[in-house]
């Protein structure tokens, strides 16, 4: 009897085979796919041959791709730590009986809802000819001219993207936030907790688990840069703001490097594969720790 | 004493929220709409309110891009993905997470769907594009099918979360009443997931309607272009015409800005709901 009970009815294969077998032909294939070919010298047409771990050992000593996980990582980086300080520090600025507190959230969640590409397109705008007037005019040199086509560059890109990102991020904080009783506060003021001895003790452990998704998240979300850079340089100038996932797309499918940027691609995934991992683990060790 | 210091604390917490707001996230804005607004000879103070208000920018950037067909397209796109989504994504989540500890493959397909997740689209894209070309989905009615299917990893993460919390009693409470899975689906299930479900049809919409990458690689025809695409599309041809292209950049925005604007503490709750889940 209780083993008739345990049996799966067959209706829920049925719910379940036909999606997931679609997600295998559309998603797991190609990247089987992609990994098979990372090993061949495929160009995207014509005969190809099997060459073992070639790609993977050229893509070391390429200096574009080198350049280009050089960009990413240290992009990705900046970003993550930028966006997270800022979205907690609104957050928290927004977690409190202030007036308009509704309104304001709903202006500061405003980039989520935006195209990156058209916020890119109006920021460019902003950098070519908003900016270098008032540069001239504070007689500050790096922002005299267009940031975008200078060495700076990436300060650009960078900007727009902790921009757009902050929305999301601060969102999840003040959920996190406020799961927090006010009691707790209260009892902190009581014990003369205030300010950073309040945050380090109270509530930074309390959003702990918050902090581990946006850091996973906006590592993730940054190693795979892509809109905000075709919108604003390009790439460029030269490839000083080229990531990863557009050296991917650009010489994928304009270089006939097919097979050798599908090395690349799997080298992405497993280095997102590795960093996310990690990233969990020892942040959830930490908040372990901290509770 | 203390309860005046800190109103007066929550008084310049406000106002320097609100500078921030107005300085940073409402600037831009102003500025997008006042160059969509102007007359090229009206540039040289970009700040200023328009002379004269060129409502041909509009219609000029409206023919340029075909405003209406791509439109349409992403419009097209937006809803069949997101009814599909829904439809299908919650009934693979249902399915999984009820069974997920009686039978072993509904739990390796748990987990095949959710580590699913890491691999990012840049590493499928270039097989995925020669596999669209042959299976002949390179066009809006493909894509809408592609989003669909890629959105299962995340969604099915989001909805077992929820359906967790729906006791497992009232499926065998319908199951002693003599419904089938299908009926407990339809009937009892489908309904109490409707806030997972705007959640998720918050998520698909605007994940769809602004998404770039996708359609930039799959989308090559014209007719087939979306809105987000067509902006870069007409990149080159707008060139220095600011005002045109400008005008272009808000209608794009437009539809997504209306939609915040009457349902932003519903998109709000929604995506709070999904973030607080994950």
């Amino acid at each position: 009897m209780k083993k008739k009970n345990r049996r799966v009815a067959s209706a829920f294969y049925f719910m379940v085979i036909p999606m997931a077998l679609l997600f295998f032909t559309l998603h797991t294939l190609p990247f089987l796919q992609g990994v098979f070919y990372s090993f061949t010298n495929w160009k995207g047409y014509g005969k190809w041959a099997v060459v073992g771990l070639r790609n993977y050992i050229h893509i070391f000593s390429d200096p574009d791709i080198v350049q280009a996980y050089g960009f990413t990582f240290y992009f990705a980086l900046f970003a993550t730590i930028l966006v997270n300080l800022f979205s907690l520090l609104l957050a928290m600025g927004l977690n409190a009986r202030i007036k308009l507190k509704s309104t304001l959230r709903a202006i500061f969640f405003l980039p989520y809802i935006l195209g990156n590409l058209i916020v890119g397109f109006v920021f460019k705008f902003i950098f070519a000819n908003l900016l270098p007037p008032i540069g001239k005019a504070l007689g500050i040199a790096s922002l005299s001219v267009n940031i975008l086509g200078t060495d700076n560059a990436w300060l650009g890109v960078l900007f727009v993207t902790v921009w757009q990102s902050i929305a999301f991020n601060m969102l999840i904080y003040l959920s996190g936030l406020q799961t927090i009783d006010h009691d707790l506060y209260e009892a902190a003021d009581l014990d003369g907790a205030t300010g950073w001895s309040r945050f380090k003790n109270i509530t930074f452990p309390l959003i702990a688990p918050f902090f581990t998704i946006n850091m996973v998240l906006c590592v993730k979300n940054f190693l795979m840069t892509f809109d905000q850079v075709m919108a604003m340089t390009g790439g460029g100038p030269g490839t000083a703001t080229t990531t990863v996932s557009v050296l991917i797309y650009k010489r994928g499918f304009h270089g006939a490097q097919f097979a050798y940027q599908s090395a690349d691609a799997v080298l992405l995934f497993l280095i997102i594969v590795a960093i996310s991992l990690f990233q969990l683990f020892v942040l959830e060790k930490r908040e372990a720790k901290l509770a | 004493m203390i309860r005046h210091r800190r109103k007066e604390t929550l008084r310049v917490r406000t106002l320097v929220l609100s500078v921030l707001a107005v300085g940073l996230i409402l600037f831009p804005l102003y500025l997008t709409i006042v160059i969509a607004l102007k007359e090229p000879s009206d540039m040289v103070q970009v700040l200023s309110w328009p002379k004269n208000i060129r409502w041909q920018n509009f219609a000029d950037a409206w023919n340029m891009v075909q405003y209406p067909q791509k439109f349409t397209n992403t419009f097209l796109i937006t809803i069949f993905a997101l009814i599909f989504t829904i439809l299908t994504n919650s009934i693979v989540a249902y399915a999984i997470s009820r069974n997920r500890k009686k039978s072993r493959f509904f739990n390796v397909m748990y987990y095949y769907l959710i580590s699913a997740m890491f691999i990012p689209f840049a590493v499928i894209m270039l097989p995925l594009v020669k596999l669209a070309s042959i299976l002949q989905i390179d066009n809006i009615a493909g894509i809408t099918f592609l989003y669909v299917v890629f959105g299962l990893p995340m969604n099915t993460f989001l909805y077992s979360g929820y359906i967790k919390s729906i006791p497992e009693s009232l499926d065998e409470a319908a199951t002693i009443d003599g419904a089938n899975p299908w009926q407990i689906f339809t009937k009892v299930i489908f309904p109490l997931l409707t806030p997972m479900n705007a959640t998720i049809a918050i998520f698909t919409f605007m994940w769809t309607w602004n998404d770039f990458l996708m359609p930039l690689v799959l989308l090559s025809k014209p007719t087939q272009q979306t809105l987000q695409l067509s902006q870069y599309v007409f990149q080159g041809q707008f060139s220095t015409d600011y005002n045109l292209a400008f005008a272009s950049y808000l209608m794009a925005l437009l539809p997504i800005m209306l939609f915040y604007l009457f349902g932003q503490k519903w998109i709000i709750g929604g995506i709070t709901k999904g973030a607080v889940k994950q």
